[in-house]
């Protein structure tokens, strides 16, 4: 598989973050041999939905949850499979992911730290569980928002997928955001976008032009994530280790002001081409 | 989508359990754990209907080689012949590590 916007491959003598799976990138973030996966493949907890619309389910639908220690501190990892049914979100992974977020919670508020890591890669939510999906990853949101009140909740979208609707949602609430040139964020994927708005708003084949829209590297250079990093597994896991431990800055949904100054900025008759967006709503430092 | 179901003979028991693969396009995951009874089972369900002969001529070729009495689950998503026992054998290789 090649892509034009941002193939997968990593660095030439690095460990790629990207080609590894769910679980491979939930190990990889975690101390070596601390690794501990809860509601594993065994339990087959898979989706009851997708069997009955003639959909072959996997045993634990799409999404790993693993306990262990980042840099020593204790910590859980939800991590997305991305290869299974683009890593959408139904009930039942849904709920992983929101079940381990509250039970990080809890043991937040007894005074027993947990640091949470969600490592995204996901179309959104699941169209065969619907509304289910959506409660699911509403639970999501409620969780993200009550739990970095205590601890930073670190977000990771690598690619190839990326990370879109709901969970895109849950992308932006995360303490500190960490993305690869690779990634795309965005509300919309851009399929959806042609199919909606007609091949003249956008045009999903354009590589380039999806990436230079909703890439990593355009994110981070617009103030929409907070990290910017090359396709090296060890490197991501370093960034979370550091970021897992520091105060964040205040959450981006907590500046609403500060985004809605930058909105009114813009005349969607005239939208920015993505330099000029750099240029309006980005870091100074950034590229 | 299909649902199979396929029995060997076994020699010799199956210890601990490996999870293997992706329920992704072409691709597959394999479940394989000890058995209840002295046999091999296994259960496919799959993407792709009508290859049931195809199945039985991998799974044939698979139990030439293994005599485990497992218990194995796979849930395919159109991978061909080639990619089944290529995780099927990547399986069996986590099995003996």
């Amino acid at each position: 598989m090649t892509l034009a916007g941002g193939g997968p491959g990593g660095l030439p003598g690095r460990p790629s973050f990207i080609e590894l799976s769910a679980r491979e990138r939930a190990r990889a973030i975690l101390d070596a041999g601390t690794f501990r996966e809860l509601l594993g493949p065994f339990e087959r907890l898979k989706s009851p939905w997708l069997e009955l619309q003639g959909v072959v389910a996997q045993s634990d639908d799409g999404v790993v949850i693993a306990r262990g220690r980042i840099g020593g501190a204790s910590a859980v990892v939800a991590a997305i499979e991305g290869a299974y049914q683009g890593g959408s979100v139904g009930e039942v992974s849904g709920a992983k992911i929101a079940g381990a977020l509250e039970l990080a919670l809890r043991d937040c508020e007894r005074g027993r730290p947990v640091r949470p890591v969600l490592l995204l890669e996901t179309g959104g939510v699941r169209l065969q569980e619907a509304n289910l999906g959506l409660a699911a990853i509403a639970e999501v949101h409620a969780a993200i928002v009550a739990l970095r009140r205590h601890v930073p909740v670190v977000g990771v979208v690598a690619g190839l997928v990326g990370c879109f609707g709901g969970m895109a949602l849950a992308a932006a609430l995360c303490s500190h955001l960490v993305v690869t040139r690779q990634a795309r964020l965005g509300m919309n994927g851009p399929e959806v976008i042609e199919q909606e708005a007609g091949i003249g708003e956008l045009d999903a084949g354009d590589q380039a032009l999806v990436w230079s829209l909703m890439g990593g590297e355009q994110r981070y250079a617009s103030g929409l994530a907070d990290a910017l990093l090359e396709d090296d597994a060890e490197a991501i896991a370093a960034e979370v280790r550091r970021v897992s431990q520091s105060t964040a800055a205040p959450p981006r949904s907590e500046q609403a002001q500060r985004f809605l100054e930058r909105l009114a900025a813009i005349d969607p008759g005239q939208p920015p081409e993505p330099r000029a967006l750099r240029a309006l709503w980005g870091r100074p430092e950034a590229p | 989508m299909e649902h199979l179901t396929f029995t060997y003979p076994a020699r010799e028991p199956v210890r601990g359990r490996v999870h293997v693969g992706v329920v992704g396009s072409g691709d597959l995951e394999v479940l394989i754990e000890p058995s209840p009874d002295p046999q091999a089972h296994v259960a496919v369900t799959t993407s792709a209907d009508g290859f049931e002969a195809v199945w039985r001529h991998v799974l044939d070729r698979f139990f030439g080689r293994f005599a485990g009495a497992a218990a194995i689950e796979i849930n395919d998503f159109g991978a061909t012949p080639g990619v089944v026992m290529l995780r099927l054998e990547q399986a069996v290789e986590e099995l003996r590590a």
